[in-house]
């Protein structure tokens, strides 16, 4: 079977906003060619770098957001390169940038101008606020946009002294990225029954906004602001904390808590096994919340025994985990039928067995050096899913044979 | 495959409208994903069970209405939002007829969408083969938190299990401090986005070539895939993500800023996001702040104000601490440094002008709730844009609609099943 989005092409102009987005739609199959300035895209700077040597060949953040595609090197400032784009653009189905609004207007080549001639192409921009605010120009990174949409407000500790917390990785880069795909597929399927293309408009504030779960929903339903807590949902009163501490010095999450009776007896089975049952005051609620045949969550707060019984059955988890190590305590208490997460550094979980068992670290091959390194691949299985992803391309090399494609027509 | 029309209340996008989702999603996770296609007007027919069995609800589904007046099984305010233009149905899935009415629905979707725990589909007896049987080209996708193989295909998932295992936690904190996390399951929505993705993805590859497929989404390794270049770091470079000063998400960033940071502002809790680009930024970040530390060439370079972070951060939370949070955005922003305040919830919804002009908090009408807003979408599309009006199905709203007017089963049929549990 074929590559799910084998046949599409995506023409994208290299950028920090939504290089995310190209490179998923490459590693599922689309022929995605970035387009990048001479000298290469400026986020070939920013590091980290292959042995911490300076390259743009050499840089993991072009590596990281760039999979998967063909680079062509285009001076967009210049009438020859301005063509080039236009020729390489009735190639594709797909056209995908990242730029300040007006700036490619004032170049000539904006979607308004390119989709007169073209109606069937789509085109998809990714902007801190839209289009339709191009009036603004307000400088903006991943941090700042965090803080503006919700996201920052909503991370961080009990301790409010301390700064509220922005979480790393470039997630609003992410999630405008997404919407980017997702709706550049709608528009796709749209486009294949009527033949009409159109301008997809991502605001990278308003993807923040919509991607804060509860903490816009219950503002949204009730007007309750929600307040931060350490390693839990953010929440207008506060909850208890789901954060252990495990023996060898790490954390494992136990989001829900002990609920079934079933819960409460593998626990009393679980401190048994270990011989802790002495260890602990409250073992005497377990046995009740066996009885009572578990604890709602929906109760805690207002029925004295039930929140009681929860808290002793916390203090169960506390005491088994400073007894084991991280990976002992996520998989026991999973066995045993408890809700729990390990919290593993990135590497530490693409070196684990399950995700090694579904083969989701992909060997990606970087003939330029001889080598291969590890990546995390796609998380989907499927007979159209690829098994494996390309290694980004250096810079401009596709260009000669991308456009003499195009020459041949 | 032509989707009969619906009673609307708004003009529908029609960027979907040919499309039709038979819906076995919940929660965040799963409902994420239709709610966006259901926004650009597929029909996303929703499926639940009909009598309340223990833990076969929803569990966003009940809940007190906005007053706090009323309560029940209609009245949850997260799954009205993440409902919003679906239809309902009730269809108990574990009885014969319930089955053989589920393939019928099945025979007239274009897709299949679940995010139960990984063997649930297998129990009920709903494999891809069963699903093929009743529709030769159905697009089917699974999310799970592990997949649906594997050693940990059976553990418990939740966005709070998903974002720890993934290391998206890890990721997320100040230096020497135990993980800080996310206050909110992020990868329901990231889930949901990808899960939405695949199905898209499913449909063009079938009007391409005439065939279905089945995919499997792993939402924890999704969330590895989030993580960013600093992963490539290890892999690439071997230097573990674990190691002392990490994590210290507010100031390390690729790229590499200082300053860049979280800083205080005067009042209760109140805090504002700083980040120079470049060499010029902190130039005019200088100037702006005015004091003689400040303007110290020394500090001209980025290597320089890198050696320096911790002082440098320091000092600009004391400039920042006595003044308010309006006036430090707009004192920054006026020397066109990247800036922006923690918003709460109040100022990104109500008070900002940039999420008000988008549309971003669209009013619905809910049946028994009434007009709520809820969350728009964050993309406008000049053709087919998005609209949402309808609120989330009370339960077996869509009933007589889906069963009557799609299945063609006659009003003393649909009593029958109703009157019997079937529906």
């Amino acid at each position: 079977m074929n590559a799910l989005l084998n046949g599409l092409r995506v023409v994208e102009l290299a950028s920090d906003r939504a290089a995310w987005a190209g490179k998923l739609m490459g590693d599922l199959g689309a022929d995605v060619i970035v387009v990048e300035a001479p000298g290469g895209h400026a986020s070939r700077s920013y590091g980290p770098f292959l042995n911490d040597e300076e390259h743009p060949d050499r840089c993991l953040w072009w590596w990281n957001y760039n999979t998967s595609k063909r680079s062509v090197v285009l001076d967009l400032v210049s009438d020859q390169g301005r063509d080039d784009f236009r020729r390489l653009v009735a190639s594709a189905d797909i056209v995908l940038e990242g730029e300040d609004p007006g700036d490619l207007d004032a170049l000539g080549i904006d979607h308004t101008q390119i989709r007169a001639a073209r109606p069937e192409l789509i085109w998809v921009s990714v902007t801190p606020f839209g289009h339709s605010r191009a009036d603004l120009h307000e400088p903006t990174t991943d941090l700042t946009l965090l803080a503006s949409g919700g996201t920052v407000w909503s991370c961080g500790y009990d301790d409010h002294s301390v700064p509220p917390v922005r979480p790393g990785g470039g997630h609003a880069h992410h999630t405008a990225s997404a919407f980017a795909v997702m709706a550049a597929l709608t528009a796709v399927v749209h486009r294949d029954l009527t033949g009409i293309g159109q301008h997809v408009d991502v605001s990278m504030l308003a993807a923040t906004n919509v991607t804060t779960e509860v903490n816009t929903v219950d503002y949204l339903y009730r007007g309750a602001t929600n307040q931060r807590q350490t390693g839990r949902h953010a929440s207008e009163h506060k909850t208890m904390g789901i954060q252990v501490q495990t023996g060898d010095g790490g954390y494992c999450t136990n989001p829900l808590g002990l609920t079934t009776a079933g819960n409460y007896q593998s626990v009393i089975d679980w401190l048994g096994e270990l011989g802790l049952e002495e260890e602990l005051p409250e073992f005497f609620f377990l046995q009740m919340g066996v009885e009572r045949g578990g604890v709602s969550l929906k109760v805690l707060g207002q029925d004295v025994e039930a929140t009681e019984i929860y808290r002793a059955g916390r203090e169960a988890l506390y005491l088994i985990a400073s007894k084991l190590t991280m990976a002992e305590y996520f998989v026991q208490a999973q066995q045993r039928g408890i809700a729990c997460g390990a919290v593993y550094a990135p590497d530490e979980a693409l070196a684990d067995a399950h995700f090694q068992f579904r083969e989701y670290p992909v060997e990606v091959e970087h003939d330029e050096l001889g080598r291969s390194f590890t990546y995390p691949g796609l998380p989907y299985t499927g007979t159209s899913i690829p098994k494996s992803i390309r290694r980004a391309p250096m810079v401009g090399e596709h260009t000669h044979v991308v456009l003499a494609d195009l020459a041949q027509g | 495959m032509t989707a009969t029309a619906v009673k609307q209340a708004a003009a529908k996008s029609r960027a979907l409208s040919h499309i039709r989702i038979c819906d076995l999603t919940g929660l965040l996770a799963g409902a994420g994903a239709t709610r966006f296609l259901a926004a650009f007007g597929a029909q996303v027919i929703r499926v639940e069970q009909p009598a309340h069995e223990k833990h076969r609800w929803d569990f966003l589904r009940g809940g007190m209405s906005p007053d706090g007046a009323k309560q029940g099984i209609n009245f949850g305010g997260n799954f009205n939002n993440h409902n919003v233009e679906k239809l309902g149905i009730t269809l108990d899935l574990k009885s014969a007829e319930g089955k053989a009415l589920l393939g019928r629905l099945v025979a007239m979707s274009d897709a299949v969408t679940e995010n139960f725990s990984a063997h649930v589909m297998e129990r009920l007896g709903f494999t891809y083969e069963w699903l093929k049987s009743h529709n030769e080209k159905i697009v089917y996708v699974g999310n799970s938190g592990f997949g649906k193989a594997g050693p940990y295909s059976d553990f418990k998932s939740v966005g709070q299990v998903v974002q720890p295992v993934s290391g998206l936690t890890f990721m997320s904190g100040m230096p020497d401090m135990e993980p800080a996390g996310w206050g909110f399951a992020f990868m329901d929505h990231m889930g949901a986005y990808m899960m939405a993705t695949a199905v898209l993805g499913g449909i063009i590859a079938r009007n391409r070539t005439g065939e279905g497929q089945f995919i499997d989404f792993s939402c924890t390794e999704a969330g590895v895939g989030l993580a960013g270049p600093e992963l490539l770091d290890s892999t690439v470079n071997g230097r573990p993500m674990r190691r002392p000063g990490k994590p210290n998400s507010n100031s390390d960033n690729f790229p590499p800023m200082v300053p860049h940071g979280i800083y205080p502002a005067a009042g209760e809790d109140n805090w504002v996001a700083i980040a120079c680009r470049s060499d010029d930024d902190w130039a005019r970040l200088a100037g702006a702040i005015g004091a003689e530390w400040a303007r110290d060439p020394a500090l001209a370079t980025f290597a320089a104000r890198m050696a320096r972070r911790k002082e440098i951060d320091s000092r600009i939370g004391e400039w920042t601490a006595v003044q308010g949070r309006d006036t430090i955005e707009a004192t920054v922003r006026a020397a066109g440094v990247p800036v922006g305040q923690v918003a709460r919830p109040a100022d990104r919804i109500d008070n900002d002008p940039r999420t008000a002009a988008w549309g971003l908090w669209p009013k619905v009408q809910h049946e028994e709730i009434g007009e709520t807003r809820v969350e728009g979408i964050p993309v406008h599309m000049s053709e087919t844009d998005w609209s949402i009006s309808r609120g989330a199905p009370c339960l077996g709203a869509d009933n007589d609609f889906v069963y009557g007017t799609l299945l063609g089963l006659s009003p003393g049929e649909i009593a029958d099943f109703r009157q019997r549990g079937v529906i």
